[in-house]
């Protein structure tokens, strides 16, 4: 058997829905149009790629891990064996109507790169990341004086994938300064739910364990 | 040298690339195969063999394109040689392309020698061997000439095509020539275009074959001689490329063959010798000289870019096939930056393709070998294909 690739294990113990599937997952796919042509940009083992499909969507993956690959061919889903880093950039314009990035962006060397490249590939951007302004982890680096371990982030700061972490906070401004326009955005606690809506933004960057954002390119 | 190859019987192996084991087309002069090379080739006789049951709907049909040294016996014992079938790791019942769910057809590629007409064919003008009075000809022919198959088949599209090597070439020329008689796609090992370093390696076998004096300027059926020496030599070094220092290492090493110590002469002390003598020895009696020649120009000239105006995307574009690529870590031949490249112009193109590389220390060969990483990849691809394409489940 094929062993499960690391950065899957990012969020390998994030809530679940009662159907089973990841509810950061669930939030993606909901804001995915049915019939839409979509790219999953570090797809790990294609569980979202699968949940899209079974919605309906045209779903192609790119990842990095040769293991995460051979396990979504197998399963039937396209998916590439790429870099975000590198290989976005031989996508032509408008290729996608979604370019999806699932815990991947914090992952890459030049997010800000990444991001541009999704907008100028897909009308639409869909990003969802762990939130690094979260309360449990400025306590950790506050009065642990360490850099932070979650159950969803459980790796040591020397062995982890995620080189590039944001808060909600720090991730608005990369969308002002990158020209990407916010068109919605989900904010998940700590037990995987959904934050009430109409929460102001610094609420969501203390108390949302994760966030999910729909962009658009700014006209 | 002296000791490769025992005396083989001419006509028998006229008798394959004529009257094979196989069942055979025939295309007269009024169904002339339109080559590259300019010409109208007729009679064409096209030898193929088929696994499983085409159902109803003709819609299950998977067309297998072989490699250079390949042929139609898939997974069936080898009419010449009595060895199994080439592919039987991969095809037959319960096997990732599953005899009992698909209808396999693999002919044999014009320019062949096992009954599909090439240069060991009797030419109908003369009465003998065309030899080098066979036209020269490309991957695009080989194609061409197995859409004309199918035709006479009564299959307007095929479910999937697939092959590896010299095989991919002809996946991708598939979907390039013919892309909405094709539902899948799944070139493994394979080039968008032969690279110089591989024109190079066809070339000194090419030289290797006519430097052996039995060559005799391709003419060697007429003059009762055979040119094993130099096709051996040949099928020596191109079986170097096929491998991998890894795999050459792990299987042989620098053991010594049959002895503890070297002869100080220029026998097989090595066991790497002894089987690369053996890989040449074996080969010539199932193939032709001139076919290899030909083939090997056939690949060299692949080029598929060249046919769109330098830009491999074109030929792809508006694509309905879905694609599979496959390439391994440890070949050299047709390395994993050239599937990269066939990847890069299919999602240029916007064609749905997945790509995988599997790892692995056998090389080019690895295709061949029992691979259960490409065995997982290869049944997941088609499964979720026949889904798209209606077929019934396993």
């Amino acid at each position: 058997m094929l062993s499960r690739l690391k950065y899957d294990l990012t969020m390998a113990e994030a809530a679940r829905a009662p159907g089973g599937s990841r509810v950061d997952l669930l939030v993606v796919a909901d804001m995915v149009q049915r019939g839409a042509r979509v790219l999953d940009v570090g797809c790990g083992d294609g569980e979202l790629l699968r949940l899209l499909e079974s919605r309906g969507v045209d779903g192609r993956g790119i990842e990095l891990s040769r293991e995460g690959v051979n396990e979504c061919v197998a399963k039937g889903l396209a998916v590439v064996q790429g870099d975000a880093d590198t290989d976005l950039e031989d996508y032509p314009d408008d290729a996608f109507d979604y370019v999806i990035l699932s815990q991947t962006l914090q992952a890459t060397r030049r997010p800000r790169v990444v991001l541009e490249h999704m907008l100028r590939i897909g009308r639409h951007g869909i990003v969802s990341f762990p939130n690094f302004g979260h309360w449990r982890i400025r306590l950790q680096i506050f009065f642990g004086g360490h850099m932070p371990r979650t159950d969803n982030l459980p790796y040591a700061w020397y062995d982890t994938p995620n080189i590039h972490f944001c808060s909600i906070k720090d991730f608005r401004e990369l969308c002002h300064a990158s020209g990407a326009k916010m068109e919605q955005a989900v904010a998940l606690h700590a037990w995987g739910g959904r934050m009430r809506l109409k929460m102001p933004w610094w609420f969501w960057n203390l108390f949302g364990e994760q966030a999910v954002f729909l962009l658009s390119r700014r006209s | 040298m002296a000791d490769i190859g025992a005396t083989l019987d001419l006509a028998d192996r006229t008798r394959e690339a004529d009257a094979p084991h196989s069942p055979v087309v025939r295309f007269g002069f009024d169904k002339p195969l339109r080559l590259d090379a300019g010409v109208d080739f007729a009679p064409l006789q096209i030898a193929y063999q088929t696994y499983g049951t085409l159902n109803a709907a003709r819609s299950n049909a998977v067309l297998i394109c072989h490699a250079l040294t390949g042929d139609q016996h898939v997974v069936n014992d080898h009419p010449v040689t009595g060895k199994p079938g080439w592919w039987e790791t991969m095809v037959g019942a319960g096997k990732p392309i599953d005899t009992e769910r698909y209808f396999v057809i693999c002919p044999n590629v014009v320019g062949g020698c096992m009954g599909t007409s090439g240069p060991a064919s009797t030419n109908p003008a003369t009465g003998m061997p065309w030899g080098l009075d066979f036209p020269i000809i490309t991957v695009r022919d080989m194609v061409r000439a197995q859409a004309m198959l199918l035709d006479h088949l009564g299959i307007e599209s095929v479910f999937a095509v697939t092959g590896g090597s010299m095989g991919a070439m002809q996946v991708l020329q598939w979907a390039a020539s013919y892309p909405r008689r094709v539902f899948a796609a799944l070139p493994i090992a394979g080039s968008t275009r032969h690279s110089a370093q591989n024109i190079a390696f066809h070339e000194v076998g090419r030289q290797a074959v006519m430097a052996d004096p039995d060559w005799r300027g391709g003419r060697y059926f007429a003059e009762g001689t055979n040119p094993r020496r130099g096709l051996a030599v040949a099928r020596m070094g191109a079986h170097i490329t096929y491998l991998s220092d890894a795999a050459l290492h792990r299987k042989f090493g620098r053991r010594f063959q049959d002895r503890d110590n070297p002869t100080f002469s220029f026998d097989a002390d090595f066991q790497v010798e002894s089987y690369l003598r053996h890989q040449g020895i074996t080969f010539v009696e199932r193939f032709d000289a001139n076919s290899y020649l030909y083939l090997t120009r056939a690949m060299d000239y692949f080029d598929l870019a060249a046919d769109y105006d330098g830009v491999v995307a074109e030929a792809f574009r508006g694509a309905p096939t879905r694609f599979c690529v496959i390439s391994f870590t440890s070949d050299w031949l047709f390395p994993t930056v050239e599937s990269r490249a066939i990847v890069h112009a299919l999602n240029a193109a916007g064609a749905r393709v997945s790509f995988a590389e599997i790892t692995t220390d056998k090389g080019h060969d690895a295709f061949l070998l029992d691979e259960p990483e490409l065995f997982a990849i290869v049944r997941g691809f088609l499964d979720g294909a026949a889904k798209a394409r209606g077929l019934p489940g396993r």
